[in-house]
Parts: C-alpha cells; structure tokens; sequence
C-alpha cells in the first residue's frame, strides 16, 4: 500500500514536470497554428524551420555560444581550480568567495552589471560580449565541480610522481588531470547546459542583431510563438536525450570493463 | 589525449573564425515595432537593390529610445512616434535625412507636413498614422461603445484589456476626465492615477502586442487599441467593432528616421525611398492595416480604403483626437513615478 | 571619465591574449621546477576582476551618484520613498506635493515585499512537494533513483521561456484545462493573470533545484542509521523526525537557497502568466533601466536585491556551514 502511494505520489510530481513538455511537442505537430485547436497531424513546422532564417540564425548563436562558452570555461575554470587547491588558507577563501558572488548574484543583476560595463567602455554589445558574459558565469561552475575531485585526489600521489622523476608538467597531465577529469567533464557538461537555456544574462548583453533562441523567443512571446519554434525545440529535446542515452550507455559499459 | 586537445583546439579555431562577422555585403538594420511591416516588401527591395535587410524589434516607444541611445551604430532606420522624433532631434539622436535621395517623398499627403515633432521636414518621413481607441466583441457589448467610461464600467470586470504603454494609457484616462492629454498640471495626472488604479481589479491584463490575438480568441470584451491592431483582428473576427470614443483620443504618425550613429545612412535613405513607392506603401498598409500617409497609395487604393472608416476616420473624429508632445525629462520624473503606482496597485 | 573606448577586435584580441598568457604560462610551468601551481588561477583572477568586480563597482557608482555623476543618496531614498524624485520635482515646478495628497511613495518597497513573499510560497511549496519526493527517490527500495534523477533534469533542457509559454497555452481562456473543465462540465473559468499562476509559473520552474540537492544528501546518508533507530525501538516517524530529518538538512537548506534566490528576482513568468498585473522586484528593475531609463535608481534597487541575498545567504551559511548540502550534481 505504501509503495503504491509512493509511486502515485512521483508519478503525479513526473506528469506535472512533464505536461507542459508534452503539449509543446505535440504542438509542434499540429497542421494549424492555433495553440489550443487541433487541426490535424503535419510535418509542416519542421519543414518550415529549416527555412526560416531567423531561427536558424538563433540556433547558430546559442549552440556556438554554448560551446565556446563551455570551452573556454572549463580550460580557464580546471586551471583555476588546481591553482585555487593549492593556495595556502587565505588566499584560498579569498578566491573562493570571488567564485561565489556571480552563482549567487541574482541572474538580472549580472546581465545588468554586465550590460553597464559593455556600455561604460564603449564595446558594441553583440556576439562578442554575450560570449564574454556567458564564460562569466559558466567558470564558476566549473571549478565547482572540479574542486572536489581535486580533493578527493591523494595528496601524495602528485608528489610521488615527482620524487619518480616526472616533470611538474607530466604529472600535471598524467597524474592529476586523469583523476579529475569526471569533474571536468560534468563542469564542461553544466557550463555548457547553463549557456544554453539562458536568457536574462543574453538578453541585457546583446544588441538585438544578435539574438540567441532565448532572446529571440522573448521578443516573439508577446505575438505568441510561432509553431517552428516548438518543432526547433522538440528537435533539441530529442537530440539531447539521444546525447545523454549514449553517454550513459558508454559509462556503463566502460563500468563494466573496469 | 593528445587526439582529444587537437580535436578541441580545432572546433575552437573553427568556431572562431565561423563567428557572425560584419561581411561586405550592403546591409541594412531596420529597428521597427513587431509585426508593422510586409516582410515581403524587403525581399522585394534585397531583390531589386542587392541591400541585405535586418529586422529588429521593439515594444513601446520608451523601451526603443534607451536602446538607441545605449546602442550607437546598431540601428540605421527607426520608426519611432511623434511626440519620441521629436526628443530624438533635441537629444541629436537622429541625422537630417537627405531628401534628394528620397524623391518619393513628395507623395506624403500635405496635412502631414511640416508637422509640429519636425517644423521643417528635415528628419524624418512619415510612415503611418492611425488612432486609439476601443475594440469591442459585440457578442458581448451590448450598448453603444462611445465613452471611455465603458472601461470603468462593473459589468465587465474581468473582460477588459489595457495598453502597457505610459503615454497611450495616462493619455486615454486623461481625455475621459476631459483634460488635454499633454497637460502639465500634476492634479490632473493625479486625478488619471487613481483613476486607472480604481479600475484595476476590472483590468484582466496589461499588454500590447499580444491583445489583437487575444481578442480574436474571444478572451475579453474590451481593449484599448491601436487602429491598425483592431482592423487586423476585426478581419479575423467578425464580432469585433472598433470606437473612437467621443471625449477623443489620440492621433499619432509613425514616421521613419535615421539614427545620427546610423553606419548605413544611404541605404537606409534607399529603403525609406522604395517604402514611400505608392504601390510599396499599398502593400503595407493592406497588410498592416494602418491609415497611410502616402497620397499615391490612397490614391491606388481607391473606395476600399476611402470608405473604411476605422483606417479613414471621418473629419470630426480627427477633429476630436490629440497629438502627443514630447514631456520635458522633470515631468516625465512625474509620469514614471506614477505610472509605476498604477502598475503596482493591487 | 567616458572616454575609454574598446572595439570589437580589441575584445578578441584580449581573449587571444589571455590565451597566450594561459600557453606562456604552461610552458614556463614546463621547464621551471620551482613554478608554484597557484599561479594557475591567475588567468581566471583577472577575468574575474574584469567581469565580475568592475561591473560590480560600476553598479555601486551608479547606485550613489546622480546623473551628473555627483555622489547623493537620493536613489536609495527613491527605493524607500518611490515618490521621492517626483515630489522634488514638484516642489521645483512650485507644487506643493502634500496639498496635492502626494505622500511616501510605496511602489518599490511594496514591490520587493510581494516579491520576497512569493519567492517564500514558492519556496514553501517545492519544499513540501520536493521533500517527499526525494526522499521516496533515496529509498533503498526504490531501485529507480538514478535513473528518476535523469527524469527530472530532462524537461529543465527545455527553453524555460517555451515550458512558460506552453504553460499560457494550457491556461488561457480557451486552453486545454479550460476546455477539459468545460467537458467535465464544471465549467470554464480564470486561470491566468492571477498570482496563483505566477506561482505555479515558479514552482515549475525551481522545484527540479529544490529535489536534487535533498536528494544528493539523502542518497549518501548512511541507512545503518536509521536501522539501528529502529532497532532502538523509534518507529518510522519517529525514525525519520529524530534521525533522517536531522541529516538531510544540509541538503534542505541548499534547496531552499536554490530556489529561493532565483525567485526573488523572476523575470518574465509574472508578465506572461500574470498579465503584467502585478509586477516583481526583476521586472521592477528591468523597467527602470530600460524603459523609464533611469540607471541611477536602477542599479540602487540591483544593489539592494544584492545585499539582500547576501545577507539571506549569509544566515543560511550559519545552518551549513560546511556548504555540504552540494549544488545541482
């Protein structure tokens, strides 16, 4: 019995995470343009998509952002970070205070602070500063994930690599960066899902020349949206999840092999 | 690892260099309210020039001038109202447009020159007018809409929209107090505030761009629109009726101007040129559905549009309805704060 | 003081030569012994100081300065009055704002208060519906948790603005509840352009951040625990208040401060579900700067919502010190 309830219990949290995600996919297959009629089932808004040059455009701008963002963040987050473990106690909670203000600084106030300073030295607010902004609030996250791999390593393996004779550099990448790469790897994975779904930072950071899905979402919210916009999205939803079953797949036969 | 770090510095390279440059190709970057514009009409215009056009849009007139402002150089043709032309030329944000380039100009119809925003016609060149007032589902109304009262009436509690926009909003509720919508007498904006503020819990919601839609769905009964809004959505709904109330409204001309960063002036002096074109501005304005200010496309347009009296009010209505000025920045001090009250009222 | 001026180009290149300096770095890590790993979060301190701190001391100017760059305070005495700058005014133009019946402002303050009331319901809410959930997730009979993990991470890769608006469509007039209650035969009625839908708008959103970091704690809380409180004779609620609520705590607090931090400052659900009828602290300073353009004033309430979670921030540290409650992973 308890079971049961149990079970009815998550299936009712499940359908209610899940409504809204349902109706926009089936949406997004409606020949009508109403959102509340059915008119019958269409290809017609993905074959539109793929002629509509706005979203395409779109598209391109948050998928680049997404993964330039996540590069860099991670390469300047993973130095950071074995830097930041290393430090002596002060310094350490310095930098890890710095660390802390922008993942808790409210997501409007960093696009606004952002949005000041782009305006205050005169930089052209487009791609460029939208890729700045976005690497901002990624690298947090990055060392955040790195951090505790670097501390669950064994402090002396490192040091033991050197007495063997390794370079600081060799044991950089052959003892230290093998241990904490699932840190990097998840921090690279959250930067680059966090750039993805973001609007208020984008927003107060582009010109409106260059919008990323999000943005240009927003200024088609106030028409309603266009059904394409849905097909993009149950493309994405589709890709992702295809992307997460096959890492999933791989990690739990490499489990197996070890 | 090596494979992986190749693979990594090469998409980043890639990356890179595929980054959305400014290419050599003539462009230009048009800033317009959403959905008051023929697309079809620039693909004719990148066909016939070779002149690549961007859109980009905006909300209200208040949101459109920061963006100017803090944006120098994005924008190359702008379609902002009346009353914001002329702050734009006392603040030097738009350049004198080069009229030899724009020989259609001289179709725009003569009432409409020398305007009071632009005594000399030296900035900008009218694009569209039109008038507020009230769409109403006659399914649901049943008395004559021709007061502003009816938006304070009880019976429709719940069923009415308003426009999130300062000036159109406080302007309506200032002429159905009786006052001139470009007072400068404080009592009398107060007097607006509690007026909109009392109607608050009859208001189902504010909004602008999204109400046509909203009331061809048959979602409320009334709305405070835009002229050309209301035609668009009485063509998809035949119960729809539209109202310049008797207290009188507003007048207003769109007209297009050339920010002074603009880095595309002659183009956009092209593009302003093919949109005054009669057969041009036709298309426009049958798919937008404001009045036109172009003599030529009247003239095109014939009976169909002489004998619509929603896109070509009669002489007393025009009569009756106000042109905005532009408020000085203390008063405005004064409207912000207030309008900031009725948003917030409970 | 507004005179520096940096290209586009000038941004790349120094993006480029940040790269240079992260290679330059490493390879003189490569050949020099006595190079101290520290030095590796150097690149990172400076983008930090550029993007972070800068910007963080330019909203400060602001929020003290007017617009002739004078310091006052009067942009936090608008906060508190939000009829302040207008009554000036008045004054100036030989009104009298008392006679006028113009008195304290209430706008902003108002504004916050409803915001930090909602940000707690919302709070509230995903703590009464996330706790159980996660902890039915972390049951040791319940083989499932890894992958409802998953499940419930799958929708938050949906444009938040999309799940919104698909939320408009299940709520409108004419929408699919609405049309489902007239089928039922209860009838149609509002749903939309109320707080309660802003509030549904909210919990959809934050609950996923309110169950996973409960969950990571619950998950790797030793059982043992527990068992051996029921060998001890406790019952299962008294197992669970005297031992599994203690422990999970960290993870509490952690949810609260991930859902409630955010919600304080939403931005767009009010305006889409709740009709622009009411507006929040977010939108309250979005309109300030972009629309009644007024950065001073502007970046005074930013700081303030800035200091205020910290502060609230601050308070939640002293309950984990340890931070052991973990982010979203």
């Amino acid at each position: 019995m308890m079971k049961f309830i149990k079970r009815f219990y998550l299936s009712l949290i499940l359908f209610f995470l899940y409504v809204p995600i349902v109706v926009l996919i089936v949406q997004s297959f409606n020949a009508g343009k109403s959102r509340a009629k059915w008119e019958g089932f269409s290809f017609r808004w993905y074959q539109e998509l793929f002629n509509d040059a706005a979203i395409m455009q779109a598209l391109y701008v948050t998928v680049s952002i997404a993964v330039l963002a996540a590069i860099f963040a991670t390469i300047l987050g993973t130095l950071a970070a074995i830097g930041i473990h290393s430090m002596q106690k002060r310094p350490q909670s310095l930098m890890m205070t710095l660390t802390n203000i922008p993942m808790t600084m409210p997501d409007i106030v960093t696009g606004i602070s952002l949005m000041l300073l782009f305006i205050f030295t005169k930089v052209e607010r487009g791609y460029v500063t939208m890729l700045l902004a976005h690497i901002t609030f990624d690298t947090p996250y990055v060392i955040l994930s790195v951090l505790p791999k670097l501390k669950q390593m064994n402090k002396h393996s490192y040091e033991a690599a050197l007495d063997l004779g390794a370079t600081p550099m060799y044991a950089l990448f052959h003892v230290i960066l093998p241990e904490i790469m699932p840190g990097v790897i998840t921090g690279a994975m959250l930067a680059f899902t966090l750039s993805l779904d973001d609007f208020t930072i984008s927003y107060f950071t582009t010109s409106p020349l260059v919008q990323n899905l999000s943005t240009l979402i927003y200024s088609q919210a106030r028409k309603g949206i266009k059904p394409t916009m849905n097909a993009l999205s149950a493309l994405m939803f589709v890709s992702l999840l295809a992307l997460l079953l096959v890492v999933n797949k791989r990690s739990s036969s490499e489990g197996v092999k070890n | 690892m090596k494979k992986l770090s190749l693979v990594l510095a090469l998409v980043l390279c890639c990356s890179v260099f595929m980054v959305p440059c400014a290419s050599a190709e003539e462009v230009v970057n048009v800033y317009n309210w959403y959905d008051y514009m023929d697309e079809s009409v620039f693909e004719m215009f990148t066909a016939e020039t070779g002149i690549k056009v961007n859109t980009m849009y905006f909300t209200t007139n208040e949101d459109m001038m920061v963006q100017v402002r803090v944006s120098p150089g994005a924008y190359d043709l702008v379609f902002p109202s009346d009353y914001c032309v002329e702050r734009m030329i006392s603040e030097g944000l738009i350049a004198e447009i080069n009229m030899e380039n724009v020989p259609n100009a001289k179709y725009t119809s003569e009432w409409l020159l020398n305007p009071d925003y632009d005594p000399e016609n030296k900035y900008s060149v009218p694009f569209m007018w039109g008038t507020v007032g009230i769409l109403y589902n006659t399914t649901m109304v049943d008395e004559p809409v021709d007061s502003w009262g009816i938006l304070w009436d009880e019976k429709y509690a719940g069923n009415i929209f308003m426009m999130d926009s300062l000036r159109d909003t406080m302007g309506i509720t200032l002429k159905y107090l009786g006052y001139s919508m470009n007072t400068r007498d404080p009592m009398q904006l107060k007097e607006a505030t509690d007026l909109l503020i009392a109607q608050k819990p009859l208001v189902k919601a504010y909004g602008v761009d999204e109400i046509k839609d909203k009331m061809i769905n048959n979602e409320a009964a009334l709305a405070v629109m835009w002229s050309g809004d209301a035609l668009y959505a009485m063509e998809g709904n035949e119960n729809l009726a539209y109202a310049v109330p008797k207290e009188g409204s507003n007048i207003w001309v769109d007209p297009m101007v050339i920010p002074a960063t603009a880095k595309n002036k002659e183009n956009a002096e092209k593009l302003i040129d093919f949109l005054c074109r009669p057969e041009i501005a036709r298309m426009n304005c049958e798919y937008i559905w404001y009045s036109s200010p172009n003599s030529g496309a009247i003239e095109l347009m014939g009976e169909e549009y002489t004998e619509n009296k929603t896109i070509n009010p009669d002489a007393d209505v025009v009569e009756r309805c106000e042109w905005f000025h532009d408020i000085p920045d203390n008063f405005l001090t004064v409207y912000n704060a207030l309008w900031s009250q009725v948003k917030n009222a409970k | 003081m507004n005179n520096l001026q940096i290209p586009a180009w000038g941004v790349w290149a120094m993006l480029g030569g940040l790269g240079v300096f992260i290679g330059l770095l490493i390879l003189y890590f490569k050949q020099n012994h006595g190079l101290k790993r520290p030095i590796f979060a150097s690149p990172y301190t400076l983008w930090m100081i550029a993007f972070t701190v800068l910007p963080c001391i330019l909203i400060g100017y602001y929020a003290f300065t007017d617009a002739n760059g004078k310091f006052t305070l009067d942009n936090f005495k608008n906060f508190w009055d939000s009829n302040y700058d207008m009554n000036k005014e008045l004054i100036a133009m030989g009104f009298n704002p008392e006679d006028m019946g113009f008195s304290r402002g209430t706008v902003n303050v108002d504004t916050l208060v409803y915001s930090l009331w909602m940000a707690f319901l919302c709070t509230v809410i995903c703590l009464l519906l996330g706790y159980p959930t996660a902890h039915i997730m972390a049951d040791r009979e319940f083989k499932l948790g890894a992958t409802l993990v998953i499940l419930f991470v799958i929708p938050m890769w949906m444009n938040f603005l999309l799940r919104t608006i698909a939320w408009m469509s299940l709520l409108e007039d004419n929408g699919l509840i609405n049309n489902l209650l007239e089928w039922l035969g209860i009838g149609r009625r509002q749903l939309m352009y109320n707080t309660e839908a802003v509030l549904l708008g909210m919990v959809y959103n934050y609950l996923p951040f309110m169950v996973f970091p409960i969950y990571n704690v619950l998950n790797k809380m030793d059982y043992k625990l527990s068992e051996a409180a029921m060998d001890l004779g406790c019952n299962k609620w008294k197992t669970f208040y005297k031992v599994t609520l203690p422990l999970s705590l960290p993870g509490v607090v952690s949810g609260i401060t991930m859902v409630f931090m955010p919600a304080v400052t939403t931005f767009f659900i009010p305006r889409m579900l709740g009709g622009g009828n009411t507006e929040m602290f977010g939108d309250l300073i979005e309109r300030t700067f972009l629309t009644a353009n007024n950065w001073n004033v502007g970046s005074a309430l930013s700081m303030i919502m800035m200091v205020l979670i910290l502060l609230s921030l601050g308070l939640l540290r002293k309950v984990d010190p340890e931070g052991e409650g973990g982010g979203m992973v």
